[in-house]
């Protein structure tokens, strides 16, 4: 009666761990495998990661070379190697061989390029699927947002016909336009939207007077963004949805399949109180589901979305208003 | 393929064990079996050859020597020194009939200098062990005559020395045609092999080998091997007439070319032969009835052959030697003529009219030896009486042996294009040019043929690549000098050097150029205006640098100027062209990553585009002249000597230029102003704290700080920068940051490292890179003047350390090493500190190369005239060689001593009693010293006597002088370990500086003994698999040997407080200093922060091991640094020689890394364990700190 279906995968469930480190390590693989989660979600290859470690390459070892006679170059040229993200692929190969769940790729980048084959090389890697990470601060005032959004999708359509696995958009809620550019998505050939991707933000050091990049894990209330999307594109699109970002329990678990998410991404939980924690919010889910005496997990998808919910106001612009005048009201 | 590789590709298949040693010309070879070896490529029989790298060229001929012993088919790559290091083995080999063909990239032997290029002074120095001797002069004979050579030993039991000319063969490209493996089976006997492993030691039919004999039989057993020896001859001709069936290239063992009835000939061995052949093929077009013959197998020489070679119209043969035996009646190969038609010549040509023979010198160390030199000298055989000696290529001024020959005189072909091309070793010219090479070669049916030439620095080289394309197959082992195509990828050559030299006229000139093609004429100087004029030149120019730019290639601008040039060469059609690059682009560069090959593919798209022809005007109008190379103020010799060499013309100086022992003047480097870099540092006095960090990890001493009395600011230029400094000693004093803008490579580490950030703007700091042209006068002229500001009065300062070490001049200024070098910035502070009094002895590598390379070098002196006096002796013997400068200084000293204590009376007291005190060496004490010793002399003057002439020579001595053992990793933990070893047993009173960068960096990046766990390096491909050798602690364990390990990155401060402690103690002191190298595979200007994450991994604990400390009842181990705090891995990722490992093989990385953590951590708990020991039970003798000798 869970069963759910995401990116043409039929999956027992809708909970799984998403993008995030904690694939590194094969045992905690195991681990989320154990916790019950329906699938893997590897965390991203960075497009800045290929083409910086291209350049980088080029750069220390072929910028040295051929410099003097008695050394054309300085590290050995190795065989059958090619420099990229083996160890991403291979940790790939690693984790298909450890579990049974599908794993799931991840890229992340904005700019069509070389980096692109990589969508390829995960897929010969085993994945089962693919995240297209769209992660992008667009920090340059020339760049209009009909750019941003057009290269966009010219990657989601360079990915998408490159591979036969389906692929899904990990989404910012900050376009412009976000309900026309998912449809642009699906037409462009994403077979999936992930709502949504959180930015690294980075932190100050007061004392060195450095910018360091920091983490900071979801909070619940990051999920009412999410709820929104989710109830809005779900009447629209015949593209999977999973939420990604603020479900922290059963309970915020339940409004997102209400809202109409098909799976549910669980990363910041997991971070804080281990594996286990993905088996007690899908234990809290099923028993809410079954309280409440919902007879299939289709039922409950998208009962609250932008279509079917009695308030569909609630989502929209109105709610703000609403909610400032109850707060007066206090 | 090159000629090692050519080589290589038949030893390779042909062998089971291969011990080699990495030596220039010859590390290529054992490169490329190493890894094909671990690539899994087998030999003929399927086996994958053991490829084993040793601690010396001794120790890989010890090895190859017991590799043959036991059974195996066995080799060697090697030259030059290392086959030195290998003779008492070749002995060895050769007497007991031990089968093995080694192959040479012949090379000079280092005599008044050291040189890497090529000659044939190694070859001969082995001609006497009893190996045989099989020379090739060329790339594909480099390839037949390897398995000739294989194919001879096996059958006649002689060990072959296979050998070819350094560089000119061995690194030059060009198409061969390769041997079949079923060349290399019928070619190698299967019975000569399975005889050869049958003689193998073994247990289960035991024989003895190396007995010691005694008068009684010696000499028999020594003739016993005769008949062996004289088979050779025809051994090695039967193995050469089967290839010539197998593959239609036939070879003697003496090649005569020429006429049939020629009167003049010219015997000659390697290269220089095909040299010679062109020339005879031209002459003898033209009526002159000239040949040559070629030696190719010189031993051993069969005299019966060789003059049945020559035609009976013999009259005149000039022997041509690529060696120099000073004091013999002849050079080698002369000899052997002149006694081989001595035996022979009346019995098997005529019993009269034997030839005259003389003999010529030609081609040391890699000279151009060109078709014009060979047809002077068969000019010179024309005469009546031509000299019985000369020397060819060079002008001798001195003893006038030279002949003169015509500089203008070119035989090169029509039909073949020409081109030479001039880059920067870093904008990546020579590899595109590699793949034109390839390109036309494989894709065409011309002949190609590269060569490069390398100038001698390591930052900002300059690489000329010269490129042949024929119809015909390409003879022409020389330097292209009539170019019909001449390309300069740098704008500011065209000021530097003559690049126009080879122009022929009417060639096509490319230019890179920042500049747009309607404006690039006017930034040309009037010499290249009248050049390009004089020779109608077309002149095409592109910016390269912005169409890589706009590519994301940041200066590389190799595949952008490729494409141009096959545009304008016509050689391909373009659209073919383009195709043909951009899938070399892939087969280079595919293994760094999509994105390089897209990068440079998008280029190639968008060169043409910007390619454009100059409409040149009907004259010259430019007024500027080309810079002078050095400046008017420059002293004579540089003026005459280094300046010419730096302006490219070197060999047109005679040889009344140059000292004749090869000493040279110091402090040459300050009159080479390179500009290399495109942005240098830019001091903002308002924000900077005064550390001095900048200056201290600065590697070309281009950015200094000085504190000095306010008063001297009066004639400062405009916009000199200055600020009251800051520091306990020196109050009043204003202090300066000063970059020296000509000599900065900009390598940013000076802004890495500096800590002090603007408030208001935290990404403005102290020092921030900016542009330097626009800024380069003003700062010349601030430079100048701060070089003329006073230096710092040592004793004004009371606390010597990091920040204080960089007032004192440095003695070690803009050397060539890479921008960003991790070794220099020890070397600096060392002159720094004690330069003033130091005497260095060099070990071979890296350090000799940037400290000793001519045309300038970066030792120099302080305004006394004082500085480090510096030498290399060998790679090997560094440390004897500077412990024998020690026992010297100390024997100086005790005579000096002696004589002022004998001629006190004379002297006075009070001039003789303070140099006979006990050894001073604060800033007060050594002030004192030199004061004293200055008015000994002026007392020994008066005095006139014999002892006191004696003793005003001596004086000097008595102030003390500081003795620096420096060399690299590969010197002191291998090739050099036992003699250091027995140095620190002494208890002389010498400083070791170890520059560890954890691999044989000069040679390319070879694995030592100091590379760590799980580092990849050239012989060490999977990832080392074994610890780093614990040099300190091996050094520890003698218990009266100072040792510190530091890391400037890491902890400045521990720095100079090591350097100081080392040289105050008085007995030997070892400083292994971590050294960051291009060959780690990082950004370098990351290298202060890899040092601290070394530092804090474990991996490099910071520590001093101080004896004097056990009398103080003290443990003598300090540990400087804190106990592991990050993972081991935190500090690999970063660098390219971890992470590559790890690509390799995931899991064996994954174990590497986990045991080089386990290494840290138990290295770390056992000098802990050291660092906390009290004093040494009582019962145990305490070791004897030494007192040194005074």
């Amino acid at each position: 009666m869970m069963e759910t279906r995401y990116l043409g995968l039929t999956l027992p469930h809708p909970f799984m761990v998403g993008a995030s480190p904690l694939v590194d390590n094969l045992a905690v693989v195991r681990a989320l495998e154990d916790a019950g989660t329906a699938a893997i979600v590897m965390h991203s290859l960075y497009e800045e990661q290929l083409t910086g470690e291209s350049m980088a390459a080029s750069r220390h070892l072929d910028q040295p070379a051929e410099s003097v006679a008695e050394a054309t170059s300085y590290l050995p040229e190795l065989p059958d190697f090619a420099l990229g993200p083996d160890e991403y692929l291979e940790q790939i190969f690693q984790i298909r061989e450890a579990v049974a769940v599908p794993v799931i790729g991840s890229l992340n980048g904005v700019t069509p390029g070389g980096w692109l084959e990589y969508a390829r090389l995960i897929e010969e890697a085993g994945a089962s699927a693919l995240e297209v990470n769209l992660y992008g601060v667009p920090t340059d005032p020339l760049a209009m947002g009909w750019d941003i959004e057009e290269r966009a999708i010219e990657v989601v359509r360079l990915v998408t016909s490159s591979v036969k696995i389906p692929v899904a958009v990990k989404l910012s809620p900050f376009y412009s336009a976000l309900a026309h550019f998912a449809s642009r998505l699906e037409a462009a050939g994403a077979g999936g939207m992930v709502l949504f991707n959180r930015f690294y933000q980075a932190d100050i050091d007061t004392e060195s007077l450095d910018v360091r990049p920091a983490l900071a894990l979801s909070r619940p209330d990051e999920l009412l963004l999410r709820l929104r999307w989710l109830a809005i594109l779900s009447g629209q699109t015949r593209a999977s949805l999973a939420v990604s970002g603020g479900v922290h329990s059963g309970l915020d678990a339940v409004k997102a399949v209400m809202a109409g998410a098909d799976v549910v991404q669980v990363v910041s939980a997991v971070l804080k109180h281990g594996p286990k924690r993905l088996a007690e919010i899908r234990f809290e889910f099923e028993q809410w589901v079954e309280a409440h005496e919902y007879e299939s997990l289709a039922q409950l998808r998208g009962s609250m979305n932008l279509k079917r919910c009695p308030d569909p106001q609630a989502f929209e612009r109105a709610s703000y208003l609403r909610v400032l005048q109850g707060w007066r009201a206090e | 393929m090159d000629g090692n590789e050519a080589v290589a590709s038949v030893a390779h298949r042909s062998n089971e064990v291969i011990a080699i040693y990495p030596i220039t010309p010859s590390s290529g070879m054992g490169e490329l079996a190493d890894a094909w070896s671990a690539e899994g490529r087998t030999n003929i029989w399927g086996s994958i050859p053991e490829v084993v790298e040793m601690q010396s060229e001794g120790g890989a001929a010890g090895a190859l020597h017991g590799a043959l012993q036991g059974g195996s088919l066995a080799t060697t790559f090697t030259a030059s020194q290392g086959l030195l290091l290998m003779i008492p083995t070749l002995y060895k080999l050769a007497g007991e009939l031990t089968p093995t063909c080694l192959h040479v990239a012949a090379r000079t032997i280092a005599t008044h200098a050291l040189s890497i290029f090529g000659d044939h002074s190694d070859v001969m120095a082995v001609r006497q062990t009893g190996v045989a001797l099989l020379c090739s002069s060329s790339v594909q004979e480099a390839h037949d005559l390897a398995l000739v050579g294989q194919a001879a030993t096996l059958r006649s039991r002689i060990p072959f020395i296979h050998f070819f000319d350094g560089f000119r063969t061995s690194h030059e490209l060009t198409g061969i045609t390769l041997l079949s493996d079923d060349d290399l089976r019928v070619l190698l006997d299967p019975e000569s092999i399975a005889a050869h492993r049958r003689r193998g030691l073994s247990p289960d039919h035991p024989v003895l080998r190396g007995s010691a004999q005694n008068p009684d039989v010696f000499f028999q057993a020594r003739e016993a091997s005769n008949r062996f020896h004289d088979a050779v001859p025809d051994q090695v001709q039967e193995a050469m007439d089967t290839l010539a069936e197998r593959t239609g290239r036939p070879y003697r063992l003496f090649e005569y070319a020429g006429h049939p009835e020629a009167e003049r000939v010219i015997v000659i061995m390697g290269s220089g032969g095909e040299t010679v052949e062109e020339a005879v093929h031209w002459a003898v077009a033209r009526g002159e009835k000239v040949g040559v013959v070629k030696v190719r197998l010189y031993r051993p020489f069969d005299v019966h052959r060789f003059v049945a070679t020559l035609p009976p119209t013999t009259r005149a043969i000039a022997v041509l030697d690529r060696t120099k035996e000073p004091g013999a009646v002849g050079d080698p190969l002369y000899l052997d003529v002149v006694a081989a038609l001595q035996q022979r010549w009346a019995m098997d040509v005529s019993p009269t009219g034997m030839p005259r023979i003389v003999a010529g010198r030609y081609g040391l160390a890699s000279k151009e030896f060109t078709p014009a030199m060979a047809l002077a000298v068969f000019d010179e055989l024309d005469l009546e009486a031509p000299r019985p000696r000369f020397t060819l290529g060079i002008e001798d001024d001195v003893t006038h042996l030279s002949l003169p020959w015509n500089r203008e005189h070119s035989i090169e072909p029509a039909e073949v294009v020409r081109a030479v091309f001039w880059g920067l070793g870093s904008d990546g010219t020579v590899g595109a040019t590699k793949n034109t090479v390839k390109i036309l070669g494989e894709s065409t049916d011309l002949h190609a043929q590269g060569y490069f030439v390398y100038d001698s620095k390591k930052a900002g080289a300059v690489t000329v690549s010269h490129l042949r394309f024929g119809p015909n197959p390409i003879r022409a082992p020389w330097l292209i000098d009539r170019a019909s195509f001449v390309a300069c990828h740098q704008f500011d050559f065209l000021d530097r050097y003559d690049v126009l030299e080879t122009a022929a006229p009417g060639a096509t000139l490319l230019l890179n150029a920042p500049y747009p093609a309607a404006e690039v004429w006017d930034h040309l100087s009037r010499e290249v205006q009248e050049r390009i004029q004089e020779l109608g030149l077309r002149l095409f120019v592109i910016d390269a640098v912005a169409v890589a730019g706009a590519a994301g290639l940041d200066g590389r601008i190799n595949t952008i100027m490729q494409t141009c040039f096959f545009q304008l060469s016509g050689l391909l059609p373009a659209e073919e062209a383009s195709v043909r690059i951009k899938a070399a682009i892939t087969a280079t560069y595919g293994k760094r990553g999509a994105a390089v090959v897209q990068r440079n593919h998008a280029a190639v798209d968008q060169a043409l585009a910007a390619l454009h022809e100059v409409a040149l005007p009907a004259m010259v109008t430019a007024t500027r002249h080309r810079p002078p190379p050095v400046p008017e103020q420059a002293p004579d010799f540089v003026q005459r000597v280094t300046g010419v060499m730096l302006a490219g013309h070197g060999d047109q100086l005679p040889v009344s230029a140059f000292p004749p022992d090869g000493t040279w003047p110091t402090a040459t480097a300050q009159w080479e102003k390179r500009n290399l870099a495109v942005e240098i540092p830019q001091w903002d006095p308002a924000i900077c704290i005064q550390c001095n960090w900048c200056a201290l990890v600065c590697p070309h001493a281009a950015i200094r700080v000085k504190a000095y009395d306010p008063g001297a600011l009066v004639l400062s230029p405009d916009g000199f920068k200055q600020v009251p400094w800051k520091g306990p000693d020196l109050k009043g004093a204003a202090y300066t940051v000063q970059v020296a803008p000509e000599d900065c490579t900009g390598c940013h580490l000076c802004v890495t490292v500096c800590p002090a950030k603007d408030k208001g703007n935290p990404r403005h700091k102290a020092i921030d890179m900016v542009p330097q042209r626009p800024i380069r006068d003003r700062e010349r002229a601030n430079f100048e003047f701060f070089l003329g500001l006073p230096e710092v009065d040592r004793t004004a300062v009371h606390r010597l350390n990091a920040k204080t070490s960089q007032l004192f001049l440095p003695l070690f200024e803009y050397s060539g090493a890479c921008a960003g070098c991790g070794e220099t910035p020890y070397l600096k502070l060392l002159t720094q500190l004690f330069g003033d009094r130091a005497v260095i002895a060099n070990a071979t590598g890296c350090s000799s190369i940037y400290g000793g390379n001519l045309p300038t070098t970066p030792y120099t002196v302080d305004r006394a005239g004082r500085g480090p006096a510096w030498a290399n002796s060998l790679f090997e013997d560094n440390a004897e060689f500077g412990y024998g400068m020690r026992v010297s200084e100390d024997a100086r000293r005790a005579e000096a001593r002696r004589l002022v204590g004998e001629l006190r009376e004379q002297l006075g007291g009070e001039a003789a009693d303070p140099l006979l005190a006990p050894e001073d060496r604060t800033p007060e004490g050594l002030a004192r010293s030199r004061a004293a010793v200055e008015e000994l002399k002026s007392r020994c003057r008066s005095i006139g006597s014999g002892d006191a002439y004696r003793l005003l020579d001596l004086a000097d001595t008595l102030v003390p002088r500081s003795v620096w053992l420096v060399g690299g990793d590969g010197w002191a933990y291998d090739i050099g370990f036992g003699g250091l070893d027995h140095v620190l047993a002494q208890d002389r009173d010498v400083n070791v500086l170890v520059l560890d960068t954890e691999v044989y960096s000069n040679t390319g990046g070879q694995q030592s003994k100091a590379t760590p766990l799980g580092a990849i390096a050239k012989f060490a491909m999977a990832g080392k698999g074994t610890g780093k050798k614990d040099l300190g602690m091996i050094a520890m364990t003698y218990g009266h040997v100072y040792v510190a390990r530091v890391a400037f990155g890491a902890d400045m401060n521990q720095v100079v407080r090591a350097f100081q402690e080392a040289e105050a103690y008085p007995g030997p002191s070892l400083i292994i200093a971590y050294s960051p190298c291009i060959a780690h595979g990082y950004d370098l200007r990351q290298g202060v922060e890899q040092q601290k994450l070394a530092v804090a991994s474990g991996v490099w604990p910071l520590y001093r091991f101080d004896p004097r400390r056990w009398e103080e009842q003290l443990p003598p181990l300090q540990l400087d640094s804190k106990p592991p705090s990050i993972r081991v891995e935190e500090y690999h990722r970063n660098e390219s020689r971890f992470r590559f490992a790890g690509k390799l093989d995931p899991e064996r990385f994954r174990r590497l890394a986990a045991a080089a953590e386990a290494d840290a951590s138990r290295r770390w708990s056992v000098y802990e364990y050291l660092a906390g020991l009290g004093v040494a039970p009582a019962a145990e003798p305490e070791p004897v700190v030494p007192t040194g000798v005074s």
